[in-house]
C-alpha cells in the first residue's frame, strides 16, 4: 500500500510538474504564436517590362543641386533584352546645363523586401558605345543606406550581357528597400554623352557564386563568380565587429607620458591635416572612419606627411620613442620600403635623416606591423616643435593604413 | 471489394514509389558490371602526415625536360607536406602555393602509383573537391605503365578528371594515344548546372574494360568511348603501322591505336599555369587546394 501511495504521490507530482512545464512552455511560446516575426515579401523582380513593386516615381534621382541630371531616365519601348521594353538611361556630357551625371535609386514601394534567399542582383545591360558605368548596386534607399553594396567602373559593351552583383551577406537583407542604385558620367567616353540600357533586373540565387572572402578593412567582400573573382564594395553593416582587424589598442598611459598625433586611445594634439597634397606627391587619402574606428588611409603613396605647421607647437622633447602601426594593403616585393622623416620647427631647424621601417622588422602585407622607434634613431632630431612626419615609399608601396601615431616615454 | 481495394492501393503505392525513385534517379541506366572493391586508399592518417609512401610516389621538379611537364606549367612539384599531406579527417590535401622555389613561382605536388598500384580494367574512382581560379589545373588521371619504354602518347593516357580553375563548373574526361593526343585528344566536357566542383565533393570515375571506357560524374554517365572513337591504324607497305593525323600518318610501334588494354598507374596533381589553363592572374587566390576523400578501384 505504501508503495502504491508513493507511486500515486509521485504520479501526482509528476503530473503537476508536467502541467507546470507545459504552462511555462505555453507561456513562452504564446508570444511567438500570437505575434509571429514580421516577414516581408520576397519579391525578386525589379524590372521585367515594367517596374515591379517600386515607388510611383520608379527612379529617384540623386540631388540635382549636386549635379545629378534628371532628364535622361526612361523606359525604351523599342529595345529590350527580353519582352518589349527596357530601362533607357542617357548619360549627359559634363557640360550639360541640367547636370553632369545621372544617378539615383529604385526603391521598394512597401516596407521593404526579404532578400535572404537570394545571393545576387542580376540584370542584362548594353550601351550605345563601350563605356564604364561608375556605380551599380543596391541597398541605397535614401533613408539609412545601411546595406549599400556596389560594383565600381563596370564595363558595358554594345551587346546585351548579363551582370551579376553578389550580395555581400544575404542574411542581413531581411527588409531591404534599396532595390538598385547607379551613377554614371562620361569619364570613360572622354566627355561624350551616351546611352545605356538595363533589362530583366531581379534578385536571384546562383549556384555559380561561391568562395566568399571578407576584406572588412577594405569594406569589400570577394566572391568567385563562375571562376572569376568579383570584389563588391560593402557597407560596414555587412560585417561583424569581429571581421575587422584593427590595430591593437595601445596601452593606457598617463597623459604626461604621451604626445599623441593620431590615436583613438589618447587625446590627440591639433594637426593641420593628414595629407598636404604637396607638389610632386601622388598620394591620396587621409583620415577615414571604418565602422567607427579612425584610421589614416594612404593610396597611390609616393610621399606624404602629417602636417602641423599651423597648429600649436607639438612638443615631444620629453618623449623617448615614436610609436606607429602600419598595415600594408598589398604584397611587399623585394626592394619595397617605407621611410619615416620628421621635420622639427617649421621645416627649418631640424630635418631628420630617414628611418627605414624595414630595418625594425620585415615588412609584410595584410597585417598590422607595430613600430616603437627610439627618437635617438633620428640623428640630430629635436622634437620641441614637430611639424611634419613624412612617409616616403617612392611608390614602391602604394597603399597603407596607419594608426596610433604617438610619441611616448615609459 | 476489400481485396480489390487493397490491390488498388498496392498498385498505387508501387506507382508512387516508382515515381519517387524515378524523380530522384539522377543517373543513366547502366550495365551491372558486378565490380568488387579491389584496392582503395581512404587517406586515413594523422594530420600533417604524408600519404602512404608504399603507394604514393612524389614526382618532383619541373618535368624530365624542365619544360613544365611538357605543358609549360609554372609550378615546382615538391615532396613537402606543405604541398601534399593528410588532413587528419580522412582526406589527402594537395596544395598549390605561390612562393619562390627553385626558380619557380609556385609549388605544388604530383603523386603517382607507378610500380606500386597499377591496374588494368575496372572502375577507377576518386571523390574530390577541386581548387578554383584562373590558372589552376587539378587532375585525376592515369598513364600507361610502360611509359618508360613506350613513349607518350603511345603509352596511353586516361584523364578521369581535369578542370580549368577559371571554369569551376566544368570538368573534362579524355583519352590520349597515338594520333589523338594533346589538343587532339578524344575528350568530352561535363558541366554542373546546379553547383561547382570547388565547393563540394564529387565522385569522378571511369569504368574501363576491353574495348570501352565509360566516364562518370556522381554516377552520371557522360561519355562512352570505344575503339570506334580513335583513329584506326593503317598498315604500310613495309608492314609497319601508322595512325592518320591531319595529312600525315604517324608511325606507331604496335598495330593498334587503342592503347588501353594493358596496366596503367594513377596520378593526382594540381598544376599551376600551362597551355591548358593559362597563367594565374591577380584574380587567382593562393594557396589553393585539391582535397581527395578517397581513391577506389573496383574490378
Amino acid at each position: 500500500m505504501k508503495v502504491s501511495k508513493d507511486i500515486k504521490l509521485n504520479t501526482m507530482k509528476s503530473q503537476a510538474i508536467i502541467l507546470l512545464v507545459a504552462l511555462i512552455a505555453f507561456g513562452c511560446s504564446r508570444d511567438e504564436l500570437e505575434l509571429p516575426d514580421a516577414t516581408f515579401p520576397n519579391t525578386a523582380e525589379i524590372f521585367t517590362d515594367i517596374p515591379v513593386s517600386l515607388t510611383d516615381e520608379f527612379f529617384i534621382s540623386f540631388d540635382p543641386a549636386e549635379g545629378a541630371n534628371t532628364n535622361g531616365f526612361g523606359v525604351d519601348e523599342n529595345d529590350a533584352f527580353e519582352g518589349t521594353t527596357s530601362i533607357r538611361i542617357d548619360v549627359p556630357s559634363p557640360t550639360d546645363p541640367d547636370g553632369s551625371f545621372i544617378g539615383g535609386i529604385f526603391k521598394d514601394r512597401g516596407k521593404g523586401r526579404n532578400l535572404t534567399e537570394y545571393n545576387a542582383l542580376t540584370f542584362w545591360g548594353k550601351a550605345s558605345t563601350s563605356a564604364t558605368i561608375g556605380v551599380l548596386g543596391f541597398g541605397a534607399d535614401f533613408e539609412t543606406d545601411t546595406y549599400v553594396a556596389t560594383l565600381n567602373d563596370v564595363g558595358f559593351t554594345t551587346g546585351w550581357k548579363k551582370y551579376i552583383i553578389p550580395i555581400p551577406d544575404p542574411s542581413k537583407l531581411v527588409q531591404e528597400k534599396g532595390m538598385f542604385v547607379f551613377s554614371a558620367g562620361t569619364q570613360s567616353t572622354a566627355g561624350l554623352g551616351y546611352t545605356f540600357w538595363l533589362d530583366d533586373m531581379k534578385f536571384e540565387y546562383l549556384s555559380s557564386i561561391a568562395q566568399r572572402e571578407s576584406r572588412a578593412l577594405d569594406l569589400q567582400v570577394i566572391y568567385n563568380v563562375d571562376g572569376t573573382d568579383v570584389a563588391v564594395n560593402a557597407a560596414a553593416a555587412y560585417f561583424d565587429p569581429s571581421d575587422f582587424d584593427f590595430a591593437p589598442t595601445p596601452p593606457a598611459r598617463d597623459a604626461s607620458n604621451v604626445v599623441s598625433i593620431f590615436s583613438d586611445a589618447y587625446t590627440n594634439v591639433q594637426v593641420d591635416n593628414y595629407n598636404g597634397f604637396f607638389q610632386f606627391a601622388t598620394t591620396l587619402g587621409g583620415a577615414i572612419d571604418i565602422a567607427g574606428e579612425n584610421l589614416i588611409s594612404y593610396t597611390d603613396l609616393n610621399f606624404v606627411s602629417i602636417n602641423m605647421f599651423n597648429s600649436p607647437n607639438v612638443d615631444a622633447s620629453d618623449m623617448t620613442h615614436l610609436h606607429l602601426d602600419v598595415n600594408i594593403r598589398e604584397t611587399v616585393d623585394a626592394g619595397d620600403f617605407i621611410r619615416l622623416e620628421i621635420i622639427n620647427d617649421d621645416g627649418g631647424a631640424t630635418t631628420s635623416a630617414g628611418v627605414a621601417l624595414g630595418s625594425y622588422r620585415t615588412l609584410v602585407g595584410g597585417e598590422w606591423l607595430q613600430f616603437d622607434i627610439p627618437i635617438s634613431d633620428f640623428p640630430g632630431l629635436q622634437t620641441d616643435d614637430v611639424d611634419l612626419i613624412f612617409f616616403v615609399s617612392d611608390a614602391t608601396i602604394s597603399n597603407i593604413y596607419v594608426d596610433n601615431v604617438y610619441f611616448y616615454r615609459n | 471489394m476489400k481485396i480489390f481495394n487493397l490491390k488498388t492501393l498496392s498498385t498505387g503505392l508501387v506507382i508512387a514509389t516508382g515515381a519517387v525513385l524515378y524523380s530522384c534517379e539522377d543517373s543513366n541506366p547502366l550495365p551491372n558490371r558486378d565490380y568488387e572493391l579491389e584496392w582503395a586508399d581512404e587517406f586515413n592518417g594523422t594530420e600533417g602526415s604524408l600519404p602512404d609512401p608504399s603507394v604514393w610516389i612524389f614526382e618532383t621538379g619541373t618535368g624530365p625536360n624542365n619544360d613544365g611537364w611538357g605543358n609549360q606549367e609554372l609550378q615546382y612539384y615538391t615532396d613537402r607536406a606543405e604541398n601534399a599531406h593528410l588532413d587528419g579527417n580522412g582526406n589527402l590535401v594537395i596544395t598549390a602555393i605561390e612562393e619562390s622555389f627553385e626558380g619557380s613561382s609556385y609549388t605544388s605536388a604530383r603523386l603517382i602509383t607507378k610500380g606500386t598500384q597499377e591496374f588494368q580494367y575496372g572502375r577507377i574512382e576518386a571523390r574530390i573537391k577541386t581548387p578554383f581560379g584562373q590558372g589552376l589545373w587539378p587532375a585525376f588521371w592515369m598513364l600507361g605503365s610502360d611509359i618508360d619504354t613506350n613513349e607518350w602518347p603511345e603509352a596511353g593516357e586516361i584523364d578521369i578528371m581535369e578542370l580549368r580553375g577559371q571554369e569551376p563548373r566544368i570538368i573534362a574526361g579524355s583519352i590520349h594515344g597515338p594520333g589523338y593526343s594533346g589538343g587532339d585528344a578524344v575528350t568530352e566536357d561535363f558541366e554542373l548546372l546546379d553547383g561547382r566542383f570547388d565547393t563540394e565533393f564529387h565522385v569522378f570515375a571511369v569504368e574501363w574494360g576491353p574495348n570501352f571506357i565509360d566516364y562518370f560524374v556522381d554516377d552520371r554517365l557522360y561519355q562512352r568511348l570505344s575503339r570506334a572513337d580513335v583513329p584506326e591504324a593503317v598498315e604500310e607497305e613495309d608492314d609497319s603501322f601508322c595512325v592518320p593525323q591531319g595529312s600525315d600518318c604517324i608511325e606507331i610501334s604496335g598495330e593498334d591505336s587503342w592503347v588501353f588494354d594493358k596496366p596503367f598507374y594513377l596520378l593526382l596533381n594540381v598544376a599551376v599555369g600551362g597551355s591548358y589553363v593559362g597563367s594565374p592572374n591577380d584574380n587567382s587566390r593562393f594557396p589553393q587546394t585539391m582535397v581527395v576523400d578517397y581513391v577506389r578501384v573496383y574490378q
